[in-house]
């Protein structure tokens, strides 16, 4: 990975090492779990001891994880699976969220991108008892973190579920189910460093689950198919390495903050959004006017460097983004934003490499780009500009 | 032979330590070659196939799509019609669910059949609670249905017919083209589930007039975790999805395709569509060589299901007056089982058999062995003394099936 620099990991992240000697080993084993003979019960006992260490990660008990095929599944089960009539979501959710429910009412974000609180107490309030609502821990495109032990407490005095994504926020800040409250939590293996292909949802309680698959007795009933062992077990050696490099996330935090000074040494006119929120340590959205999105990403992707625009799930198509619309980010100045995230096997290097690259493209397109519209810093704009989400307030 | 394919033999092999494997139905190992094609996607090319914008994305994306090629070249399908899943459980609830709630409003009829897969029959079940009208058609001695049955069921609101084209029990092969030429002349969608049969014996879902088709990762030595559905483009076949999300397969299955096991199931496909003549000639062979070796031993011995339309490798078989259970437990060194994998913790006798026209007790008799592509001679031979020494003992105490089996 030398002349590559990879900087999309809330798209996917890498294989950890540890995770690809656990699938490596786990592929040498033949067994199906359900099966009770010698070879079956090999296999179950990978399953069983992948779901201490994925429950560890989140402070939960092991008896609550569901192994599901990943984060889509886990949102789609929790929010068909819950029972409640009713179904509240954040405007920020992933589109596993926000596509399943599509009744659902939505909970306004704040423009410094988390959930509208006065809001979501005012919904609750008509929703009452028989609804669940549903707030992702930490945004995939902004890393905002969402006040989830706030939205529960507020949730429980109505008598509502929570459902909590913890997709990107699983390895990146500490995560106590107890704490947060939530009654489901979602989580996906190839965010954390573990293999495509497998999640889980977890359950704080004895919450009865309508399943999604039927069939097969597995996963107590709660979820049918013969269980993705290798992929199971490398999420487990994934979700065990996240847990340990936890204090890391200093560093990395250190780079981002870099990476952010870098550009805005280039550009002042940069912003980042979400940045006066509490945000994983990992991501950086950041917007120059006038500077397309697409423009800065295949230029960079020509660099070698790979980031991207929006959310890289609406396979093939670069749609706005709906996280910064709610944001009540100015539509031109969305397009203009990339996403830069980092994770395990990020270093120093990496930074300085998108920092090249990326100042070769402002300053390319800065000559090309029509009067007017040049990155040139407008005094009066630039303190608003400098560190905030909009100045259309 | 590779040092892998040697640990292919040995992690489902080798008798004296690990116990001899025969159950190909359960789950297969992973073929070294499947390993092999995965473990760059694992590592150094790791990507998100939907990452458009990027290179990792490109390289990702290219070998989903080769892999679809494969996939579908073994079935006679286009690569498009393939859509992949997490394994035959999701293919089969996506495809009886998605296809009869899509009809719901004018043919809320689902057609299926008593044999078929637990994941068949509890999605049916959920239907069935949703309002739907389900009829369940029975099956004759042998395993397969009457297609006097079949066509007297189909009504002018069926939507599916869902009929399995290998019983993963009693290995029996339906009669897929006939049922696909009566439904397609009565305008009926055909559902398989193909999870035993793909990859064993030739499937060609035009051939067939199969309209959606379910294929498991695990069951042809691919990858667990990862399945395919074929939906069938013309005529075209709308259902609704089960996951909704980022739109990935065509809007009908949202979430990341996981590229290593996307890859790991096209290579197993493109094996298989390689081997499978001569592999089941193979399978054939060690078929009969311990068939007639226990027929030759023991008395009371029946095989359940069709003698002919079946498989090469799936035994299942009944040894009169002893329990499968305390059989089993008799041979731990010999990984069999006493039915489907997915049920095998319930102590009920296999509804499969009891299809047949079995009695509780004789299908409380029996035992499924599942040979496959690291079976050996010498294992057979080994298992057949082990399964003849053991039926002798157990008819000799008795009573077996009341005092169960040592070990």
């Amino acid at each position: 990975m030398s002349e590559f620099v990879y900087l999309d990991y809330n798209a996917t992240a890498p294989l950890r090492p540890e995770a690809a000697a656990a699938i490596a080993r786990a592929l040498e084993v033949t067994g199906n779990p359900s099966s009770v003979h010698r070879f079956g019960r090999a296999a179950r006992r990978i399953v069983e001891d992948a779901r201490e260490a994925v429950a560890a990660l989140v402070g939960a008990a092991p008896g609550g994880v569901i192994f599901t095929s990943g984060g889509t599944e886990a949102n789609n089960l929790a929010l068909a699976g819950c029972g409640r009539r009713r179904l509240l979501v954040s405007a920020g959710e992933h589109d596993s969220v926000l596509q399943a429910a599509p009744d659902a009412v939505r909970v306004p974000l704040t423009a410094a991108g988390t959930v509208d609180l006065a809001a979501l107490e005012a919904l609750l309030g008509e929703a009452a008892g028989d609804a669940l609502v549903s707030v992702q821990l930490a945004n995939n495109e902004t890393g905002v973190i969402q006040p989830i032990a706030a939205v529960a407490d507020c949730a429980r005095r109505h008598g509502v579920l929570v459902h909590c994504d913890a997709v990107q926020a699983a390895g990146r800040i500490p995560v106590e189910l107890g704490a947060l409250g939530a009654d489901l939590l979602s989580l996906s293996a190839h965010k954390i460093g573990g293999p495509q292909g497998v999640g889980a949802l977890i359950l704080a309680g004895d919450l009865e689950l309508a399943p999604l698959l039927r069939g097969g007795g597995q996963e107590r009933r709660r979820r049918a198919g013969t269980e993705n062992v290798a992929g199971i077990a490398g999420f487990a050696a994934a979700a065990r390495a996240a847990a340990r490099d936890l204090p890391r996330q200093a560093a990395l935090a250190a780079l981002r903050d870099r990476l952010e000074a870098g550009v805005r040494g280039l550009a002042p006119e940069a912003v980042v959004l979400g940045a006066e929120s509490p945000r994983l340590a990992n991501t950086s959205c950041i917007a120059v006017a006038g500077l397309s999105a697409e423009t800065q990403v295949m230029a960079l992707d020509l660099a070698g460097v790979a980031v991207s625009s929006g959310a890289a799930c609406s396979s093939g198509k670069v749609a706005p983004s709906r996280v910064l619309a709610a944001m009540g980010v100015d539509p031109a100045l969305a397009d203009a934003a990339i996403r830069v995230s980092l994770g395990w096997a990020s270093e120093p290097s990496d930074i300085d490499h998108f920092l090249d690259a990326w100042g070769s493209l402002y300053s390319g397109s800065a000559a090309a780009r029509p009067r007017g519209s040049a990155p040139a810093p407008r005094p009066e704009a630039m303190q608003g500009f400098s560190n905030g989400v909009s100045t259309d307030s | 032979m590779t040092a892998r394919s040697e640990a292919l033999i040995d992690k489902a092999g080798a008798p004296a330590r690990r116990g001899i494997y025969l159950d190909f139905q359960a789950t297969t190992p992973c073929d070294p070659r499947v390993v092999e094609a995965m473990l760059p996607f694992f590592n150094e090319k790791f990507g998100n196939p939907h990452s458009v914008q990027h290179a990792y994305g490109w390289d990702a994306e290219t070998a989903v799509e080769r892999a679809r090629g494969e996939i579908a070249a073994l079935i006679g399908a286009e690569a498009r019609e393939i859509v992949f899943t997490s394994g035959a459980t999701e293919s089969n609830n996506l495809a009886i669910k998605g296809v009869a709630r899509f009809h719901r409003e004018r043919r809320p009829h689902v057609v299926t059949c008593a044999t078929e897969h637990k994941c068949v029959l509890e999605s049916v079940r959920r239907l069935e609670s949703e309002g739907h009208r389900v009829t369940l058609l029975g099956v004759r001695g042998n395993g397969l249905i009457d297609l006097d049955e079949l066509a007297a069921a189909i009504t002018e609101d069926t939507a599916l017919v869902s009929i399995m084209a290998v019983n993963n029990e009693i290995g029996v092969i339906q009669p897929l083209a006939e049922i696909g030429a009566l439904c397609r002349a009565r305008g009926v969608h055909f559902h398989s589930d193909a999870a035993q049969a793909v990859g064993k014996i030739p499937i060609d879902v035009e051939a067939m007039q199969i309209d959606l088709l379910s294929i498991s990762g695990h069951k042809i030595y691919g990858p667990m975790g990862i399945g395919a559905l074929y939906v069938r483009r013309r005529p075209r076949v709308r259902l609704e999805p089960l996951f909704d999300g980022g739109g990935q397969e065509r809007g009908l299955r949202s979430g990341t395709v996981p590229t290593p096991l996307s890859v790991g199931l096209g290579r197993a496909c493109a094996i298989a569509a390689e081997e499978m003549t001569s592999e089941a000639e193979r399978l054939w062979a060690l078929h009969r060589r311990l068939y007639d070796g226990l027929r030759a031993r023991l008395q009371e011995l029946r095989l359940n299901g069709d003698a002919e339309r079946r498989i090469p490798g799936n035994l299942n078989l009944s040894f009169g007056g002893v329990d499968g259970e305390a059989l089993i437990k008799s041979i731990p060194e010999i990984a069999v089982s006493s039915g489907s994998a997915c049920t095998s913790a319930s102590v009920e006798p296999s509804y499969v058999l009891r299809a047949l026209g079995l009695s509780d007790a004789e299908a409380r008799a029996s035992m499924r062995i599942g040979l496959g592509r690291t079976t050996t001679a010498e294992q057979v031979d080994a298992a057949t003394a082990a399964i003849v020494a053991a039926v002798t003992r157990l008819r000799g105490e008795g009573s077996g099936a009341a005092r169960g089996g040592g070990g």
